[in-house]
């Protein structure tokens, strides 16, 4: 592994982005944040598509006046608030860690 | 109609409603005041220091966000238009995902003050700064033009000014105006996020409380309220002036969609393009992005938008209940709120009348102009602090400007945004142009976000990639408008009696959105591979994702 000390070509930039823990640092970043962006764009474009091509099945009641679009947007509201607590709780728990050590490596070798 | 003009005219106390308005006026100055003690670098003009919390920010964000278009504009929506409405809101708030996942903390740790900072980070900086800045300045006009229009038609219900009365309307606009440029000249950064945090609390807690209030009306049962609504509005009636009145059928129509948007299978299409530049255009309109530089790292910014998130959501969620409330408890429901001056703007500030008399009506009022106030501050600072970061210090005088230059001249263009925006306002009361949202969201989904996102996940992107992404989703959103129902050929047009409406939608984004990715990729292509830019790729990446050589608070 490379260590902090290590003088080889480039910028200290170009050494870390070159090191397998950024590499590992960007995959996990990029593993969870594509396929959620994906998930969510995917679930609001189903909403906006039934409620443009089939009203009559947003409209059908299920408790009272509540009807399965009012449910539908509702879960939106849900399924928003979950992914926002899900990614702060994975970045706090995977990518912080691994983005602070090496800002220090960074920071602690520029100066 | 003069038993409605009657009826509605009356609504509340104008001293009343003015009198809690400068209250507010006057706290906000407190603040002003005391931020304009700290307010000395560039750093402090545009990005207060980078001195705020995140829980502060996202506050700040939330009032910034939440403009007088989707405060009184969605619960407006919900009352004559039902569930089309809430539709619209929730576009607004899935939107912030784009900005939480993929923008705010990497935007954070490679800019400095506006988004031509991150755009231009590994490019040939003068013509992608050049080209930020153009797209910057178009959304924040569209919007602003947007926000002010709203002033009049809130004049004329909330003070009893009649539109006819350029010069007592004017004055109005001109004196907020005004007081929006000392603010933002005497506060900077720093003035104008305190004045958004004390609007958004009070707008939060103004919307908890008519919320809480309805619902209590309903012994809290949400469907009680529906039913309400319903019973209450078997039609609505709008009286477009000249003894032309259009009836609506609504009852049951108003809990399911399709009452606003998709009654012909082009209006379906229009609203799933109005739809992408909801939720793609957020996390591009300039005013936001610049909210992520006010703290001091990255992880702040991943806090304030989940402040703003939870913020916003809840206040949609009142939306509805304040929406469907108006339709159920204004007396005459959605005719009464379709005929009052400011149309649908006029269901909350109604319901809050119907609920809790004068006093409630002149706290929602003035929290109505403190919306304006806020929001156009913000996109004042967003406007001039490009023009001056971006136009001035890098193209004009190629990076050579002292930062002090550079904040004389963004306090210079400041003054000249305000004095636009109170023409703006003046000249455009009566028009139709709430379009001018929408196409401030089009715009910023297409010449901002492709841009954004290539330029920071997408290591062979380049400076023909990005102006081509740039000028074509900013050009085909223009051009598309223009030849669009939403400016000719229509009753409802901006400009009346012409016709060259080629283009059948009035929301261009479903064209313009994934052309724009499109000539991004197609430009990094035909352009030349840029030797240079691989060092400055490898130091964009990691600072973007460690947050290391990111600029820090400023200590005082």
């Amino acid at each position: 592994m490379s260590t902090t000390g290590e003088r080889s070509t480039g910028t200290i930039y170009e050494q870390v982005q070159a090191s397998p823990e950024f590499a590992d640092l960007r995959s996990k970043l990029r593993r969870f944040i594509f396929p959620m962006s994906a998930a969510f764009l995917a679930w609001y474009l189903l909403y906006v598509l039934l409620a443009s091509y089939a009203p009559g099945f947003m409209a059908i009641k299920v408790a009272g006046n509540i009807n399965v679009g009012l449910i539908i947007g509702l879960l939106q509201f849900v399924t928003t608030f979950l992914i926002t607590t899900l990614y702060v709780r994975y970045a706090n728990r995977v990518l912080d860690p691994a983005a602070e050590r090496l800002r220090d490596r960074i920071e602690g070798s520029s100066s | 109609m003069s038993v409605l003009a009657a009826q509605t005219g009356a609504v509340g106390n104008p001293a009343l409603n003015i009198g809690i308005f400068l209250v507010f006026v006057a706290i906000t100055l407190v603040f002003v005041y005391r931020a304009s003690r700290t307010n000395k670098t560039a750093t402090d003009y545009y990005a207060a220091g980078r001195s705020f919390t995140g829980p502060q920010n996202g506050v700040a964000i939330a009032g910034d966000y939440l403009s007088a278009a989707s405060f009184l504009g969605i619960a407006g929506a919900i009352a004559v238009a039902g569930y089309d409405g809430f539709l619209y809101s929730v576009g607004f708030l899935v939107a912030w995902l784009v900005a939480l996942l993929l923008v705010a903390e990497l935007l954070r740790n490679t800019g400095k003050f506006t988004m031509g900072d991150v755009l231009s980070f590994r490019m040939r900086q003068r013509p992608v700064r050049a080209a930020a800045a153009t797209s910057t300045l178009v959304v924040s006009f569209f919007y602003l033009f947007a926000q002010m229009a709203g002033a009049g038609a809130l004049i004329t219900l909330l003070l009893e000014i009649p539109n006819t009365n350029i010069l007592g309307q004017g004055l109005v606009i001109a004196l907020v105006g005004v007081l929006m440029i000392f603010y933002v000249l005497v506060g900077g950064m720093k003035g104008t996020t305190w004045v958004q945090i004390i609007k958004a609390v009070l707008l939060l807690t103004g919307a908890a409380v008519m919320t809480v209030w309805v619902l209590g009306m309903f012994g809290f049962n949400l469907s009680a309220l529906l039913g309400q609504a319903v019973e209450a509005n078997p039609e609505s009636v709008a009286n477009l002036g000249t003894a032309n009145e259009v009836t609506k059928q609504l009852g049951e129509k108003l809990l399911a969609p399709g009452l606003q948007y998709g009654s012909t299978p082009i209006a379906k299409i229009d609203f799933i393009s109005l739809s992408l530049a909801l939720v793609l255009g957020t996390a591009g309109l300039p005013h936001i992005l610049m909210r992520f530089y006010t703290v001091p790292n990255a992880k702040e910014a991943r806090r304030s938008v989940v402040w703003a998130i939870w913020l916003i959501g809840i206040f949609y969620l009142f939306s509805l209940v304040l929406g469907y409330g108006s339709a159920a408890l204004v007396p005459g429901g959605a005719t009464t709120i379709l005929n009052a001056p400011g149309g649908t703007n006029s269901a909350a500030p109604l319901l809050a009348y119907e609920l809790g008399g004068v006093v409630l009506l002149g706290l929602i009022s003035a929290v109505a102009f403190a919306t304006i106030l806020a929001v156009v501050a913000g996109l004042t600072i967003a406007a001039s602090a490009s023009f001056a970061h971006d136009l001035y210090a890098n193209v004009i005088k190629r990076g050579d400007a002292s930062p002090d230059a550079e904040v004389r001249v963004a306090r210079i263009c400041a003054v000249v945004v305000g004095f636009f925006a109170i023409i703006a306002g003046i000249v455009a009361r009566n028009q139709n142009i709430a379009f001018l949202v929408a196409l401030a969201f089009a715009v910023a989904a297409a010449a901002n976000l492709p841009t954004i996102l290539y330029s920071l996940y997408w290591k062979r992107f380049n400076t023909t990639g990005a102006l081509w992404s740039i000028y074509g989703g900013l050009g085909s959103c223009v051009v598309l408008i223009i030849f669009s129902p939403a400016v000719s050929g229509k009753p409802t047009s901006m400009i009346k009696g012409a016709d060259f409406d080629i283009f059948p939608l009035a929301n261009p984004g479903i064209v313009a959105i994934p052309l724009s990715f499109l000539l991004g990729v197609l430009g990094t292509y035909v352009g030349r591979r840029e030797v240079p830019a691989e060092g400055k790729y490898a130091e964009m990446e990691v600072r973007s994702l460690t947050g290391a050589g990111s600029e820090k608070a400023v200590v005082h």
